[in-house]
């Protein structure tokens, strides 16, 4: 460990890695902290990614890939089961090791790494960020270096301590519990998505599978209705019904930050990437390649203003993220919304349209068009989902 | 006056809670959660949004 560090990287989830290694790679000193003792553990995710996002940054390797999918299974709530060939190839991850291999990257690089330290303050001179606070091995440290980058999840505070804001609604956290099964019957190839009141209001259910009739099975609500009713509850009720006595392997708890990008993900001396910027696809809930892609451009930018001098250059991140994704996650934002408020009825009617339609012409865009012709009552959803406000 | 009550050895450290609390009065480590009461309002949110139960709104009226 050196004196000082050009860049300090507030955690070791994908964003952070990617951040640290493009950092690095522009020339920039980086140090990475990571809270907890492993870099990747504990997993809190449902592990899907797609073979091109993954690509822009490591080499698809079955040492981290538990399954390979094609297809997507949607239920609605009265049991009709629509498949759908994937257009794109779909990985279920070993995240414990995609992780590594991650930070690995950033390491070869030159980046110096740090586990079991936690950050809690920054040091703040002159209005801008100059560096941290930390407690590593009972003992209280602080570190300078020329900018920040906070890496540090769902539950991030480093922002807020610059003054950003970094908080979101409770009802924009996805509020998630995931157990992975052993000895179940899965197809190996299909990821199922369920929908409906009973299953996962405002949200859904997953069943992700993964290598020797192993999968991981979970949901997210909103915190609206985990007000109502915990995560825990309805994949207690889900697991009973569907897979009784299923040996779990694992159990997590997660929150997914299911919103739009925050409003400012830069300031004097700091940047954020990945869930602590909000950076999840708000549709999907997928935030492992969107967040590589803020640890990417983020990590960049925050090296060219090293190696240039020019630290002002850092400012330009909100926009970079912006035009790469934060716009479209704006709308993806807005189609949640519209399916959030599908009714049971709706997703069955949709259901049933779709499964009408020849597998071979199933594409996504296909479906929705001829749902829109057969049933036209469609198109104010439709409408509701794309129309800008 | 601190109302809500986290319940031990039940959380999982997950951050959800931490993620969307609006006065930052969670603090959360590897395996240590905790609220700052000069800070919490009891405004429940975290207990709505915990997955997994953990977190706990006392009312004071019921409990006397």
């Amino acid at each position: 460990m050196q004196k000082e560090y050009d860049v300090i990287v507030v955690g070791g989830g994908p964003a952070g890695t990617m951040a640290a290694r493009f950092a690095a790679e522009q020339g920039a000193t980086v140090l990475l902290f990571e809270k907890d003792r492993d870099i990747g553990y504990p997993v809190r995710c449902g592990e899907a990614v797609s073979k091109v996002g993954i690509e822009e940054f490591i080499e698809p390797d079955e040492k981290f890939i538990s399954s390979t999918i094609n297809k997507f299974a949607m239920i609605a709530p009265n049991g009709t089961e629509v498949v759908l060939p994937s257009n794109q190839i779909v990985y279920i991850l070993e995240r414990r090791i995609f992780d590594y291999e991650l930070a690995k990257q950033a390491a070869n690089l030159g980046v110096d790494i740090i586990t079991r330290a936690y950050v809690n303050g920054l040091i703040i001179e002159d209005g801008k960020v100059s560096g941290v606070k930390y407690e590593y091995k009972g003992e209280q440290h602080k570190l300078h270096c020329k900018v920040v980058i906070a890496a540090d999840g769902v539950e991030s505070r480093v922002g807020r301590w610059a003054g950003i804001k970094t908080h979101i609604d409770f009802r924009e956290m996805e509020s998630c519990v995931q157990i992975t099964v052993a000895n179940i019957d899965v197809n190996p190839n299909t990821i199922y998505f369920y929908f409906g009141k009973e299953v996962a209001p405002e949200g859904y259910f997953w069943v992700f599978p993964k290598s020797n009739k192993s999968a991981n099975i979970g949901l997210g609500v909103s915190g609206e209705i985990g007000k109502k009713k915990s995560a825990q509850k309805f994949l207690s009720s889900f697991m009973e019904k569907k897979y009784p006595n299923a040996p779990i392997l694992t159990q997590i708890a997660g929150g997914v930050p299911s919103s739009i990008t925050l409003k400012k993900i830069s300031a004097p001396g700091i940047i954020i990437v990945g869930d602590a910027a909000r950076q999840v696809n708000p549709l999907s809930g997928g935030g492992i390649v969107s967040g590589m892609i803020g640890g990417k451009i983020g990590g960049t930018i925050v090296g060219e203003a090293i190696v240039k001098n020019d630290l002002n250059h850092i400012l330009t991140y909100d926009k970079a993220w912006r035009d790469r994704l934060g716009k479209r996650h704006e709308i993806f934002d807005r189609i949640k919304n519209g399916i959030y408020s599908f009714s049971d009825e709706k997703f069955n009617s949709i259901a049933e349209v779709f499964s009408k339609i020849p597998i071979k012409k199933r594409t996504l865009g296909n479906l929705f068009k001829t749902a829109l012709i057969n049933k036209p009552s469609l198109l104010i959803d439709i409408a509701k989902v794309f129309v800008v406000k | 006056m601190l109302l809500i009550e986290i319940l031990p050895n039940k959380c999982d450290f997950c951050g959800c809670c931490v993620g969307i609390c609006p006065e930052d009065a969670i603090e959360l480590k590897e395996a240590e959660i905790k609220i700052d009461e000069t800070l919490c309002t009891n405004c429940s949110k975290c207990v709505w949004v915990c997955p997994i139960e953990v977190l706990k709104f006392n009312n004071p009226k019921k409990t006397g």
